[in-house]
Formats: C-alpha cells, sequence, structure tokens
C-alpha cells in the first residue's frame, strides 16, 4: 500500500507532501530528491529502491509525482494510481505545472485525502469527485441537504459513478477509438516488432440510467456469430473497410462500469455509463497491423568526413484519407558539423540540440511517397568508436485505426424513460496515432 | 582563469556557462550542450582559420563540457595549437586543456612534446613554467622519458629565474615518484644539495621537497646535505622573526621550510663533525626554548606554526636518539602538552611520548607523566585520544609500575570503547605476562581479564594462559584454586569455563583435599556450565569429564550418567556426539592403568613466541607500536617462559613430526592475509624468510622445514628428510587468492613427480621430490614455476634448498679423537677458514641448535675453551664419504666469529664454509 505521496517541482523542492503510513519518515523526501532527481546520471527506472523504501515516479513536464512504500506492493496498481492522479489533477486546474500546483494546493490535499485512505486508493473518478470536491465555496453551490445525502448514497451505492435524475434535452455520444501504433523495422524493411495500444473513449450526456452494449468486430465475437447463420450478414463486408473482417485482441481492460461476468460468459460489453468523458476500454493487439507508413533509408558513408543520408517515405492507405503531422526524425552522428537538406515535400531542419534532422510535413494523403536527401558533413576525431546508426523515427496521425478494429454497434436502452435508441445521437471517430516508430538504417 | 577584464573575458564562455546553470533539468542541459556542441564542430572543421581568441574560447568551452561529465572527441589539434601562441591566456588553456584531457597514448603526444620544448627552450620565464607545470600535472612516463634529462639542467642553470627553478624542483619530484628509473641525477647531485644555500627561500622550499625524496632512496649521495641543512635550518631558527618579510607566518619565521628542513635530517643519523652537530643540537635548544616563550600573537595560525616546528623538532629528537638532555627536554614539553587545552595537541604529545617511551634516555622521564596519562584514560573526551593513552601505558610500562598500570587499565577496561577493548585486552595480557613476578598475580590478572571484557578475550589469550599454567608446576594449584572460585560467581563468561573447565580437568586434583571442593563438587560446577555454552566448548567440557573419571574413579558413574543422557549421546552436533560416544565406551571398557596413560597430563607446551603478541601486531599493523619494542617484549617473554628460543628458530627443532610442521606453516597466512604489510611480518614470525629467495635459501641451511616463498598470491612451503644419501622432499604450493591457478606448471633441472596443474582458490597441492646425492656440489637445483592467475602467467624460479650439509651423517667422537684427526687433515686445501661480523644476536643456545641443525655431532667438552663450538660429521654421498670436521670460535666483544672447516676434500671445506658464514 502506498506509504506517501510527494509532488516536486524541478529543482527537488517539495511542493506536496502527504504521508499516510508511521513507517514513511521525513527523511524519504529527501532520500528521493538526492538519489533520483538530483542523480548524477540520467534516471531510468521509474521505480527506485533506496534503503528499502521504493519511490515509484511519473514526471508531468517539470513536475515530479513520486509515490513511497516500504510494502512489497502492486508497481501496476501504483502507476495506475499516480496517472488516475494526474488525469483528477488535470480536470480540476488544468496542466500540471508548478505554478497552478501552488495555487491548488489546498484542493490537492483535499483530493488526496478522498482518493487515497490510509494508502488504499478509492474512487477517483472526476465526475464523481467533482459532485463534493468543489473549488468554489459551498455556499455558492446552495447544497441542500437532499443532495449532500443523495451524493452519499450515490458515492456509497453500487452505481457510484453515475447519479441519478440526470436530463438531457438532446441525448448525445460520442465515441472517440485512439490508437497508437509502435513498430520496430530491419533496414531492408522486414518488421521485427509492431503492436497496436488502443483507448475507446466516450463522451456520454443521456438522460436517467441508461443501459449501453457496445460491438466490435472482436474475432471471437465474429466468429461465434458466423457459425450460428452465416447467411443473414449482407452488411458485413461493409464494415471491414480495408477488407479485414475481425481483429484479434490479446488483451483487454475495462473501465469499472462494465459488467464483467457478462463480458466473460458471452464477450458482449453492457454497462451504465458515467455522465461525460470515461475511457471504456483498452486493448492491445499485435496481429494483421496496418502500417501506415514505411521508411526507405539509404545511408552512405563518402570517406571519413562525409555522410549522405537519403529516405523515402510512402503512404500505405486509402488515397481518399490525408495523414496530418507527419515528423520524420533521421539522427546524425555524434562528430556532424554541418548538413545540407533538401526535400521535395514539408520543412526540413538540421537540430544540433537533439543531433537529428527533422523533417516535418503537414498533411500526406494514402498511397504517396515523398524524399529527402541529405548531406552530412563530419568531423575527424581520434574516438575509435564508430558510429551506433540509431533508428529513424516517424510520428504522424491517421483518421483509421491501424489496428482494424470497427465499431460495429452502441446500442442504448433506457426503459424508464421515453427515448429508444434511434433517439440518440451517435458519434464516432478513429484517430491512429505512432507510438514509438522506428526503422533501423 | 584569466583575470576576467573587459577586453580579454570570454563573453560567450560567460554566456554559455550560464545557460548550463539555467537549465531547469537535465534533457534541457544536454540539449544546450549538443547545441553547442555542434556549433563548436561547425567553426572548427577547418575551411576557415579561427583567431585564437576565439580558439581559446571554444577550447574553454570543451574543457568545461568535458569537466561537466561529457566525453569531447574532438579539439586537442585545437587545444595544441594554443600552445604555440605568444599570448599567455591562449597558452595557458592549451596546457590546461592537454593537462585534463590528453592521455598518454595519444597521437598528438609528439607534437604537445614539440611545444613544451620549445617552451622550455624560450627565455620567457612564464612560458617555461607554463610547460613545467604541465609535465608535472601530466606525470606520465612519456613525459618523464621525453624531458627527465632537461629539468635537471633548468633547474641548477645560473641563468634561470627563481619561479622557474622552484617549478623545475617539484616537476622533478613529480617526475621522479612516478619513475624513479628514468630520473637521474648523477653529475647533479651536488649541485642540487647546494640549491639549498639558495638566496631565494622559496627556491629551498621547492628543492628541499626534491632532495628528501631523493635521499630517502640513495642517502649516501646526498649526506652533503646535512651540514647545509643543519646551517639552513640555524639561520632561520636564530634569525628574528621579522627579517624574513614574506616567509613570515604569523610571527615564525618560514615554519614549512623548517618544518621540511628537519623532516629530510630525519633521513640521516646524527652527523659525526662535531661542529655541525653541535650547530644542530644548539637549533634544537632554540626550537625547545622557544616553545616555552609566551606566544606572541593569540591567534591560532601563529601556535599551530610554532608546534609544527617543535613537534618536527622532537621526534629529529627521537630520531637520533642519542642526546639525553635533549631527550628529557621533549619530554618535558610534550609533558606539558599533555594538559593542554587543544585536544590535537593531547593526541600529538601521547603520540610522541610513545616513541620517547621506546628510548632508553627518556623512558624514565616519560614514567614521571604516568597519574596524568592513566588521567587522559580516563577522562578524555576523544576516544582516538584515549587510545593513544592506551598505547603510551603500554609503552612506558616495565617491571617497577607494571602492577599499577595493568590495574588501572582493567579497571578502564570496564568503561573502555567497543572498538578499543579487544586491543586493550590483549595489552594487559601481554604486559601481565611479560612483568609477571608471581603467577599467582598473573593469573589473577588474567581471570579478571576475562571477567571483566569476555567478550573481547580472544583465542589467544586463554590458550596462552593455559600454556604457561600447564608449563609452571608451581601455580597449578593456585590456578585450580582460583578458576573454581571464579566459576561460582552464578554468570561468568563462555571463556571462564574454557580456561575452567581445561585447568579443573587438567589439575582439579590438586584441590579435591578441600571438601568445599571436593571431585563432585567440582564436576557439579562445570556441568552446570554445559547447557549456556556454545558447541567448542561443550566439547571441551566433555574431554575435561573424562579426565575427571581418571583423576576421580568416584565420579565415574555420575559422569557416565551424564555421558549416556540422550543430549550427549545422541546430540545432533557430531563432534559432540563423537566425544560423548568415544568416552562412555572408554570409559567403561578401558582399565584404570590404561586410562591413566591415556588420560595423562598434558606434557609441557614448546616453547614459542607469545601467540598474543603475534595477535597484536596483526591487529596494528608495525608502524604503531615500534618494532624493537616488540623484540624486546618478545625477549623478555622468552626469559619469562624459561629461556626458550626465539621466533621461528624454535619452530624448526621442535616440529620434527609432518603434522607439527603444517602448525608452523599455517601460522603464516592468517597472519600475512589480512595486514598488507606482509613482508615485515613475516620477518618476525619466521626469522627472514620471504625477504627474498637468497635469504630463505640460506635460512634452509641449518632446518629442514619451513616457508620457501611467499608473495601475496602463493606460498610454498617445504617439509624434508634426508637419510645417508638419499633425501626426500615435500613441496607444498598454496593458493593465497580466492581464485584458481590454471595450467599450474613446475620444471626442474632434476627430475620431479609433475603436479596437479591446477590449484584451488585457498587450497594447497603437495609435490614430492626425491633426491640422490651422487657426488659433493656446491650449485642448488633450480625450481622453476609457472601459472596462470586470472589471466596473467606467473613466472617464479627459485633456488631449492638442498645443500651438501643435507647428507651429513654425525658422528660422536672423543676429545683425543677429535684432534688426531683435525691434525691428519693439515693440507692447506683441507682446510677453509673465514673471519666475519655476526648478523644475530650471539646466543649460545641458538648457536647450539643451528649447528645441530646443521646435521654433524655437536661434541661437548672437545675444545679446551668451553665458548667454542666443535663438530664432526661424515657427508655420504653415492661415490664417496667425506669426513668433516667443524670449529666455531664466537667473540663476544668484537662480535665477531672464527670458523674453521676441515675436511678431507677441499671443494667441500669450501661449499661448507660458506653456507656456514650465512647462518651467524
Amino acid at each position: 500500500m502506498i506509504g506517501g505521496l510527494f509532488i516536486y517541482n524541478h529543482k527537488g523542492e517539495v511542493l506536496i507532501s502527504r504521508v499516510y503510513r508511521d513507517d514513511i519518515g521525513r527523511n524519504a523526501v529527501d532520500a528521493f530528491r538526492v538519489n533520483v532527481i538530483h542523480a548524477r546520471q540520467q534516471v531510468r527506472s521509474p521505480v527506485t529502491n533506496i534503503a528499502r523504501t521504493s519511490f515509484f515516479h511519473v514526471k508531468r513536464s517539470n513536475i515530479w509525482l513520486a509515490a513511497v512504500t516500504k510494502q512489497n506492493v502492486n508497481a501496476a496498481m501504483v502507476f495506475e494510481f499516480l496517472y488516475k492522479m494526474c488525469d483528477v489533477m488535470t480536470a480540476y486546474f488544468g496542466k500540471i505545472s508548478e505554478e497552478n500546483i501552488k495555487n491548488n494546493f489546498v484542493l490537492i490535499y483535499e483530493l488526496l485525502d478522498e482518493i487515497l485512505d490510509f494508502g488504499y486508493p478509492q474512487n477517483s473518478e472526476t465526475g464523481a469527485l467533482k459532485t463534493f470536491i468543489t473549488q468554489q465555496g459551498i455556499k455558492g453551490q446552495h447544497q441542500t441537504k437532499e443532495e449532500q445525502s443523495q451524493i452519499t448514497s450515490q458515492v456509497t451505492g453500487q452505481i457510484g459513478w453515475r447519479r441519478e435524475g440526470i436530463k438531457y434535452r438532446r441525448n448525445e455520444l460520442f465515441l472517440d477509438v485512439l490508437e497508437s501504433v509502435n513498430l520496430l523495422m530491419s533496414p531492408q524493411g522486414q518488421v521485427l516488432s509492431a503492436h497496436v495500444s488502443g483507448r475507446v473513449v466516450m463522451k456520454s450526456y443521456l438522460s436517467g440510467m441508461p443501459e449501453c452494449k457496445f460491438g466490435m468486430n472482436d474475432k471471437i465475437v465474429i466468429d461465434k456469430q458466423g457459425k450460428g447463420g452465416t447467411t443473414d450478414e449482407p452488411g458485413k463486408s461493409e464494415l471491414g473497410g480495408s477488407g479485414k473482417q475481425s481483429i484479434a485482441i490479446d488483451d483487454c481492460t475495462f473501465h469499472q462500469c462494465v459488467r464483467l461476468s457478462k463480458f466473460d460468459s458471452e464477450r458482449s460489453i453492457s454497462f451504465i455509463p458515467p455522465d461525460g468523458e470515461y475511457e471504456l476500454m483498452r486493448y492491445r493487439t499485435t496481429k494483421d497491423i496496418i502500417l501506415p507508413f514505411r521508411v526507405i533509408p539509404l545511408v552512405r558513408e563518402v570517406g571519413r568526413t562525409k555522410l549522405e543520408v537519403k529516405v523515402v517515405i510512402k503512404s500505405n492507405f486509402k488515397p481518399s484519407l490525408l495523414a496530418q503531422k507527419i515528423e520524420v526524425r533521421i539522427p546524425t552522428p555524434l562528430n556532424t558539423s554541418g548538413v545540407q537538406v533538401i526535400c521535395m515535400k514539408g520543412k526540413a531542419k538540421y537540430k544540433a540540440s537533439e543531433n537529428a534532422i527533422v523533417w516535418k510535413i503537414k498533411r500526406m494523403a494514402g498511397m504517396k511517397e515523398s524524399q529527402i536527401s541529405a548531406e552530412i558533413e563530419l568531423l575527424p576525431t581520434n574516438d575509435k568508436k564508430k558510429w551506433a546508426r540509431p533508428p529513424i523515427s516517424m510520428n504522424f496521425e491517421v483518421p483509421f485505426a491501424p489496428s482494424g478494429l470497427k465499431v460495429r454497434y452502441l446500442k442504448v436502452f433506457e426503459s424508464k424513460l421515453n427515448y429508444s435508441d434511434h433517439d440518440v445521437i451517435k458519434w464516432v471517430r478513429y484517430i491512429g496515432r505512432s507510438g514509438i516508430y522506428e526503422t533501423r538504417c | 582563469m584569466p583575470a576576467v577584464s573587459k577586453g580579454d573575458g570570454m563573453r560567450g564562455l560567460a554566456v554559455f556557462i550560464s545557460d548550463i546553470r539555467n537549465c531547469k533539468s537535465k534533457e534541457a542541459e544536454i540539449k544546450r550542450i549538443n547545441k553547442e556542441l555542434a556549433n563548436i564542430r561547425s567553426k572548427f572543421k577547418g575551411d576557415k582559420a579561427l583567431d585564437g581568441y576565439s580558439k581559446k574560447k571554444y577550447v574553454c568551452k570543451l574543457l568545461f563540457i568535458f569537466l561537466l561529465g561529457h566525453d569531447i572527441d574532438f579539439g586537442h589539434m585545437e587545444a595544441v595549437n594554443l600552445l604555440s601562441s605568444n599570448k599567455y591566456t591562449e597558452k595557458q588553456i592549451g596546457y590546461l586543456f592537454i593537462s585534463v584531457l590528453v592521455n598518454s597514448n595519444s597521437e598528438l603526444i609528439r607534437l604537445i612534446n614539440n611545444a613544451i620544448k620549445n617552451d622550455l627552450s624560450s627565455r620567457n620565464p612564464t612560458f617555461m613554467c607554463l610547460a613545467l607545470h604541465c609535465i608535472a600535472n601530466v606525470g606520465s612516463r612519456e613525459m618523464a622519458e621525453a624531458f627527465a634529462g632537461e629539468i635537471p639542467r633548468i633547474l641548477v642553470a645560473g641563468d634561470t629565474m627563481d619561479s622557474v627553478k622552484q617549478s623545475a624542483a617539484l616537476c622533478l619530484l613529480r617526475l621522479y615518484k612516478t619513475s624513479p628509473d628514468l630520473v637521474l641525477m648523477g653529475e647533479w647531485t651536488s649541485r642540487v644539495v647546494h640549491l639549498l644555500n639558495d638566496q631565494h627561500m622559496g627556491v629551498v622550499t621547492a628543492a628541499i621537497s626534491l632532495i628528501t625524496c631523493l635521499s630517502q632512496k640513495n642517502p649516501d649521495e646526498f649526506k652533503t646535505c646535512v651540514s647545509l641543512a643543519v646551517s639552513r635550518l640555524s639561520r632561520i631558527v636564530s634569525s628574528a622573526s621579522t627579517d624574513l618579510q614574506d616567509y613570515t607566518y604569523y610571527f615564525v619565521p618560514a615554519p614549512w621550510l623548517s618544518c621540511k628542513l628537519l623532516r629530510l635530517l630525519q633521513c640521516y643519523p646524527p652527523p659525526e663533525d662535531g661542529a655541525v652537530k653541535g650547530r644542530l643540537v644548539e637549533c634544537l635548544e632554540t626550537i625547545l626554548n622557544k616553545a616555552q616563550e609566551p606566544p606572541k600573537s593569540k591567534k591560532v595560525q601563529h601556535s599551530n606554526a610554532k608546534n609544527a616546528i617543535l613537534f618536527e623538532a622532537i621526534s629529529l629528537i627521537i630520531h637520533y636518539d642519542s642526546e639525553p638532555n635533549l631527550l628529557v627536554r621533549a619530554c618535558n614539553q610534550l609533558g606539558q602538552f599533555l594538559q593542554h587545552r587543544e585536544t590535537n595537541l593531547r593526541y600529538l604529545a601521547l603520540e610522541s611520548m610513545c616513541t620517547l617511551a621506546s628510548s632508553e634516555f627518556s623512558h624514565e622521564a616519560v614514567k614521571t607523566h604516568i597519574e596524568t596519562v592513566i588521567n587522559a584514560l580516563k577522562t578524555e573526551r576523544d576516544v582516538s585520544v584515549r587510545q593513544r593513552a592506551a598505547d603510551l601505558l603500554y609503552a612506558m610500562c616495565d617491571r617497577s609500575n607494571a602492577k599499577q598500570i595493568v590495574a588501572e587499565m582493567l579497571s578502564y577496561l570496564e568503561t573502555a570503547d567497543y572498538s578499543i577493548r579487544e586491543e586493550m585486552v590483549l595489552k594487559v595480557a601481554i604486559l601481565a605476562e611479560k612483568y609477571a613476578v608471581d603467577y599467582s598475580w598473573y593469573v589473577d590478572t588474567i581471570l579478571n581479564l576475562i571477567r571483566i571484557a569476555g567478550d573481547y578475550v580472544s583465542e589467544e589469550v586463554w590458550y596462552r594462559v593455559i600454556q604457561i599454567v600447564i608449563n609452571r608446576d608451581d601455580v597449578q594449584g593456585y590456578a585450580a584454586k582460583t578458576v573454581f572460585e571464579a566459576l561460582q560467581a552464578p554468570a561468568c563468561h563462555e571463556n571462564m569455563v574454557k580456561v575452567g573447565g581445561y585447568i579443573l580437568g587438567e589439575f582439579g586434583n590438586l584441590i579435591a583435599g578441600d571438601p568445599r571442593s571436593s571431585p563432585l563438587v567440582q564436576f557439579n560446577l562445570l556441568h552446570s556450565k554445559f547447557h549456556l555454552c556454545s558447541v567448542p566448548t561443550r566439547a571441551l567440557l566433555l574431554s575435561a569429564y573424562i579426565k575427571f573419571i581418571n583423576l576421580f574413579p568416584e565420579t565415574k558413574s555420575t559422569i557416565q550418567e551424564v555421558l549416556r543422557s540422550d543430549s550427549q549421546i545422541r546430540n545432533s552436533d557430531v563432534e559432540l556426539q563423537q566425544r560423548a560416544v568415544e568416552y562412555l565406551k572408554l570409559s567403561s571398557i578401558a582399565s584404570t592403568d590404561v586410562l591413566a596413560t591415556v588420560l595423562e597430563e598434558m606434557p609441557p607446551f614448546p616453547e614459542r613466541e607469545s601467540s598474543i603478541l603475534a595477535k597484536l601486531k596483526k591487529k596494528k599493523g608495525p608502524g604503531a607500536v615500534s618494532v624493537n619494542e616488540l623484540e624486546e617484549g618478545k625477549r623478555e617473554g622468552g626469559e619469562l617462559n624459561g629461556g626458550g628460543e626465539r621466533g621461528g628458530d624454535s619452530s624448526a627443532i621442535s616440529t620434527p613430526s609432518p603434522s607439527a610442521d603444517l602448525l608452523g606453516l599455517r601460522a603464516g597466512p592468517p597472519v600475512t592475509a589480512a595486514a598488507p604489510s606482509a613482508g615485515s611480518l613475516l620477518v618476525d614470525v619466521f626469522s627472514e624468510a620471504g625477504s627474498g629467495s637468497l635469504a630463505s635459501y640460506f635460512q634452509f641451511v641449518c632446518k629442514n622445514n619451513g616457508v620457501l616463498f611467499e608473495n601475496q598470491l602463493l606460498q610454498i612451503g617445504i617439509k624434508s628428510e634426508y637419510r645417508q644419501n638419499l633425501g626426500r622432499m615435500y613441496l607444498f604450493y598454496g593458493n593465497k587468492t580466492s581464485v584458481q591457478f590454471v595450467t599450474f606448471t613446475t620444471t626442474l633441472n632434476v627430475q620431479a613427480k609433475p603436479v596437479e596443474p591446477l590449484i584451488e582458490g585457498g587450497a594447497q597441492v603437495q609435490q614430492v621430490i626425491n633426491i640422490e646425492c651422487l657426488t659433493d656440489f656446491s650449485d642448488a637445483p633450480l625450481l622453476n614455476i609457472k601459472f596462470r592467475y586470472g589471466g596473467a602467467l606467473q613466472n617464479l624460479t627459485l633456488k631449492l634448498p638442498v645443500t651438501i650439509n643435507k647428507f651429513f651423517q654425525p658422528t660422536e667422537m672423543a676429545s683425543h679423537d677429535f684432534f688426531q684427526r683435525w691434525k691428519q687433515l693439515s693440507l692447506p686445501q683441507q682446510e677453509a677458514q673465514k673471519i666475519f661480523k655476526a648478523n644475530h644476536a650471539m646466543d649460545t643456545e641458538v648457536l647450539k641448535a643451528k649447528l645441530l641443525g646443521l646435521g654433524m655431532a655437536l661434541l661437548e667438552n672437545v675444545d679446551p675453551n668451553p665458548e667454542n663450538f666443535v663438530c664432526a660429521g661424515v657427508i655420504q654421498t653415492k661415490a664417496q664419504q667425506v669426513g668433516s670436521l667443524l670449529r666455531l670460535e664466537p667473540n663476544a666483544q668484537a662480535q665477531m666469529y672464527r670458523l674453521t672447516v676441515r675436511s678431507s676434500k677441499d671443494t667441500v671445506s669450501k661449499r661448507l664454509c660458506e653456507l656456514l658464514a650465512e647462518q651467524f
């Protein structure tokens, strides 16, 4: 269990310090500062063990969040909590920065009291928290006793994430499929490793206590249905836009509102949604990934003092779709003394501080290709070490899901109120982003 | 850094540094540095020439980046270019970069050396200084090779500036320290020594550091510096404080120089020239006088400087150890410091007094401070000071005050710090043994010691008690009584139980007459402690019980009952179980006669060096307590135990059986393994063993077993037996490291059985060599050892200690027979004679032992002069037998020997004479 939580600024000064258990002393604060923040070498591991005390930290811009414990806790749980904590703080006061934290320190302590109890994580749902931890005075909200007792019953009740009596004039649903695709490719174009990690994020503005059912082209479900009746689905081929019918999901996790028993037995995802924005599920796939871009590198060393680099990128998706925010990062040797770049499209620049050529293209349609060539001048050194040739990395955003995931349906049932599935306005959006998308050269 | 004036300051550098300082995170810092590096690279690209200023600036930036912990792999060439600049600041930055960043295997080293050479030969003193500083800072072997010849010339040249001379002297010192073989002073020696007469005090100070270092290596060449140093010292000491202007530090004239001069003088014995000596004594007296004067300033720097000189002077006085007057004065001065406010001074005073106490002149004077020292031991707040006080008490102890000091140390032990308790215990044990007038006092003291600080009493201490009690009949009864009384305390320490068990088991019968300590009472008392003890102690107690059965048959049934009980006979510990079973059977089967023989009283222990002393030496290293003091202690210890032999010799004589020899071998590793000063400790343990293979070779002339060779890796032990013309030698190769030796091979120019090719860490392997003597010989066989340790191949060649005398057969003969033979062998080539100085103390017993070890028969009552030794023997070779006679005439006054050997073969006489001359 978490023994304490500290927030530091970039200098290692303590902004927030909350200790939950007696086994964490005051010196733990200093131990983390000395051994991690002010460490001589760069800190790599997010978990550090100092004198039998474990420190789990995440960094948001210049702010360090560190959870401390003396016990053997589930590290994944601690990090999940830390990320949640960041989300909650962002939801309350925006960007996590030193100034914001200093301005809202009372609020943060209040939140910490609520979402951690004796080191055990509690309800950290922003929507629920916002009902009783407010940024204005309680008076301003004119909360009646009734409302207060309602909050209590909701927070402690079975459906802690949704309160009763929500009413909207227009019932609306927004559904985003956000994916990040990770790749490591050999210079010859062979895929060494690739996987997609995705999230389904929902924004729901629905009245009452609706029951929702979410369907996607999960391989297991499709196969099961296919066995049941193969003839009755003419629309099925429409669903798989890229010719792919179903996808194999390696693993997935759900929001607490999803009924897991139902998922286990029928593999159907049914839930009563929280109000507002939340993450319905997370998943990971490794098979049949659509790689949106192909990078073809060509590096030639001309003598000791010159290097010629040519990189071609090819987009590999429907020509009607447009990829955005494309950025290719070509590492340069450490003894680079000058760079000349020529590119047909976009802008390219040598960034000395990052030891890389950065090539940016705003937009690019599918099934196109573009290239850049650079001449790198080198300073001869007396160092015998050869350049390690780090991989070329890439960033982009595409309007489809590289995993091939498709939303098949999202049905809403509300028996008590008089609106049906057809009355709900639904929006679906797919965004595929690059994770670590690298090609060796 | 050069002074940052407006024209000269490097603004770009300042901006860069402040940028780095302002970086909010490590990542930002790395980004900034990468950017700067790229900038510098593009500037250094070479298509445009840079002016000196920007070159200097960029090199400076690179240096800063390097010091921040980043790798720099370019810019060396630019730095070397800076060396040829004419501007001081540019040159300085160039040298700075090179001394920090250029490693010796760089290909630029030739260019750098060239630049340095140019600067050295330039007439500009600042450039010369820069070059010298760079040489000293790099200080590599390559630098030494290139410049070791040049620098002495600069140092002694008449036209060199003073500041350059200073730098040259210190630079030379540095080179000498890294590669002494390259710095050859030769013809420069006398001129360097004369630098002590230089007008400039700075030059003298620098030169004296160099001379001190050089004279430690070859004192004879620099002998002339003594008189110069004395005159210089007297000039400084007698000068008024204002005379030396710049070199007066808080009213003390040239304190650093004085200290260095005094330290230089400590490298040499007292000057023989009367005038010089008189002047020096005068100086030392003046220094002591000055210490008495009231301080000229209240500042701490003034007193520090003054005391520094004073303490150096005192250590010089102690080093000379020849001026009783000065020694006593020094002692009195230190006595004053003993009560000084300043803790550091008290510490230093105690430390110096420790060395003073070992001098015969000042020993008495030191003793007068005993009360103060005891007080210091009790009241001092700092543990290191208390430690020194304890050391001093140990050092000043002699027969007259032993009782008082031992009592004080014992009483202090109860409250002593844990860190020094063990050492205190050892010291008390040694003092009690060394100065014991009556043994009851000794036994009382040691038992008290065990009672007070049982946990810190090491094995060696109680082993020693038992050795002494067993070897001395007169204390046995008293010891048994005292031990019995001590054991009656409700809680007593395990070591006490051990001593009690052993002594009652041996001598319980001596007090059995008293009804209060009847056998059964004794047994019950011991057995009541049994359950509280650890396994080894229990094992010891079981042995004591079986001895009881022998001593007191009436206790037999009770003891058998105990042995038979499940807790003994079925004990989970194998050792205890086995003892219980065997003792039980022994007591029930064997007759009383057999029992009495088996369980006879232990024979007296062979006398050897006190193991406690060895332990103390190991603990402190040779530095803390001076060696000759220990030697003295050893001698007195020997006296106490009835005049046994000293040290290693005795172990060689008293250990004829192979197993006992291993004891002697095993004494080596524990002493040497821990201490880095292995060599010096070994000297104590096995006389001169280990100081070199040749020395150890000669050592084996008179003995057959011991350690032939030892270094950090390997120990080679030898055990050998000879009969007539045949011999057998066992070589033990002991691996002292924790790593195994691979491909271990030995080759002998005589054939030998192959040895195991692999020695595990810490293990020992054995090799047997059979020897047959065909004819007489003078060269020893060579043993070549090769093995791999880690990756490195080790190669070792040793002379096997096989000498002609090993094949001696002793022949006993009467006086007239001897002289008859002696006259028969009167041809001049049959006699070999040698007169030589004694290397060791002339101790009759030792000499006898050595002659016996030689293998000849020692003939008593043959020579009319009882001081002389006469021996006879026959050397057995396969070809012939060579009869030999020997006569050794010691002259105690002159510390000389005359050795005469006559034998039927001239080569044998000569060889024997050579071998023996090294022995005495």
